[in-house]
């Protein structure tokens, strides 16, 4: 293929990574170390992935080592989020749910409208996609609910005062927070190939396939992103929801991060 | 819309609308309130009076649910609020709170928030009400003086039709002028039957507004008695003196003048 990247030019490719060290050296950002270790551990992870994924979605291996592949990225991807977002009360539980529902939704119309033939091959790839957006998502969805709830406290409290259920008295911030999560999403579906040309479409091109096969691919692809987020966003709203409010309607103390 | 208090106070004048039995309240290690046993009024204004920190606020919480004791009973009127559904209760027991809480949008969302679906003529009388022209209706909210904005909130608060009002230091963002005003709007309501439970560090207030008082320090009820009796108290006086800092309080119980503070 056209697009083969052999050992060599990978090293040659590193010189770009040279040149951000050494800008970093020039101007003193100091983040000499941190660009080198980044680079090493993005080479190795990837490699490591590269490996498992020949394993794994080698057409003669059952479907069960792909599906135990999504499971276990999915338990990581909620311990990654837990570390990002620590103020996020049972962060790691609400996510994880979150991802189900989001795989059950995006890889349920991928493999069940057969826009993709379920194979280790597409599962792995698109799951990941989905989680790794949905993982996003989670994080900025997330902490804007805990943020509003949090920092518009007496205007929730009047809410309820009122005689508002602790859903409606949440939901003009819910609203506000899963816009913050959905919106950059929507603006890149809207720019993208007028001035984003995507991953998913750069790295097929690279790789020898048509551009007009690439661009169906990448229009999936883009979907189920979109789909992801919006999935992730609402049900964490719902779930944050829960867990912020007791069941008689009273909005819990919702302690400040402590500063780092 | 029937005023709010036209139908409320008289039919249940006669019993207290609030009963604390020791009542407890447990915050971050410590008891906010202790042991507090009282009664609040089915008539007239009762004022919640003493230092900053004493649980005042906290005590007004409890009476729609906003916080629940860790040891005693609250009872509105006569019923454990325990056992009552809050939402229900919730409208039974209107609150004001401290800083005016507008929420976004123009007046009449701010009034339908509280009554989804109200007609126009509800909504005009609620401000009417409240001595505010039906043409800040259409006003964006977050626009409105305090004086107004907190008035607002009151008529926010009364087109649920509660049956007492809880007040939670609702003038002490507000200028001498809005002050006087706002005051002037619940002695209305209080007289037409509307009871209210009146948080405040201001003596001058307390002396104005109040029929009743209940005096909190250190999260136990200090005092508690008709307003005009409180002369009676020194000791509790010179607490309140000392706990709200700028007054200065003649021996008949009077405050004399506020120092450090514009007159009215």
């Amino acid at each position: 293929m056209s697009g083969d990247v052999t050992w060599v030019g990978l090293l040659a490719s590193l010189l770009l990574v040279s040149v951000a060290v050494v800008v970093s050296w020039r101007i003193g950002l100091r983040l000499e170390t941190t660009i080198v270790w980044a680079t090493v551990r993005a080479v190795a992870q990837l490699l490591l992935a590269g490996w498992a994924l020949t394993v794994i979605i080698d057409p003669g291996r059952p479907l069960a080592w792909s599906w135990l592949w999504v499971v276990t990225m999915t338990g990581y991807a909620g311990v990654v989020v837990r570390r990002r977002a620590p103020e996020i009360p049972q962060v790691m539980l609400l996510a994880v749910t979150a991802f189900a529902v989001s795989a059950v939704v995006t890889l349920g119309v991928l493999f069940g409208l057969r826009v993709f033939p379920l194979e280790g091959r597409t599962l792995v790839p698109l799951a990941g996609l989905m989680i790794g957006n949905a993982m996003n998502a989670t994080v900025l969805a997330g902490r804007r609910i805990v943020e509003q709830l949090r920092d518009q406290r007496e205007e929730v409290e009047a809410r309820l005062a009122l005689g508002q259920t602790s859903q409606q008295a949440a939901r003009p911030y819910l609203v506000m927070a899963v816009r913050t999560a959905l919106v950059p999403q929507i603006e890149t579906t809207r720019a993208v190939g007028l001035v984003i040309l995507p991953g998913a479409m750069t790295g097929l091109i690279l790789a020898g396939v048509k551009p007009l096969d690439a661009v169906l691919v990448q229009a999936v692809v883009m979907f189920v992103v979109l789909g992801s987020v919006a999935t992730t966003a609402a049900v964490i709203g719902v779930g944050l929801t829960h867990r912020l409010f007791t069941r008689d309607h009273r909005l819990r103390a919702i302690p400040r991060p402590a500063q780092r | 819309m029937a005023h709010p208090s036209d139908r409320a106070g008289p039919r249940h004048a006669d019993g207290p609308v609030f009963t604390f039995t020791g009542v407890g309240v447990r915050r971050a290690q410590r008891w906010t309130l202790r042991a507090v046993t009282a009664e609040v009024p089915g008539t007239g204004v009762t004022a919640v009076v003493g230092p900053s920190g004493a649980g005042k606020t906290t005590l007004l919480r409890l009476c729609n649910r906003l916080d629940v004791p860790d040891a005693g009973v609250v009872s509105f009127r006569g019923h454990d609020v325990a056992a009552l559904d809050p939402l229900r209760l919730r409208r039974q027991v209107g609150m004001v709170f401290q800083r005016p809480t507008v929420f976004g949008g123009t007046v009449r969302d701010n009034l339908l928030v509280a009554r989804p679906g109200a007609a126009e003529e509800d909504l005009v009388g609620a401000l009417r009400g409240v001595a505010v022209g039906p043409e800040l209706l259409d006003q964006p909210a977050g626009q409105l003086s305090g004086g107004e904005a907190q008035r607002v909130c009151l008529a926010r608060t009364l087109i649920t039709e509660p049956e007492v009002l809880l007040l939670d230091e609702p003038t002490s963002a507000l200028d001498a002028g809005a002050r006087m005003a706002f005051e002037r709007l619940v002695a209305e309501l209080v007289r037409r039957g509307l009871p209210a439970l009146w948080v405040t560090h201001d003596l001058d207030q307390l002396h104005r507004v109040a029929d009743h008082v209940l005096v909190v320090a250190a999260g136990q009820l200090l005092h508690a008695g008709p307003a005009a009796a409180l002369s009676d108290q020194p000791d509790v006086l010179a607490l309140l003196r000392s706990g709200t800092g700028d007054h200065e309080v003649r021996t008949d119980g009077a405050t004399a003048r506020e120092q450090g503070r514009k007159q009215p």
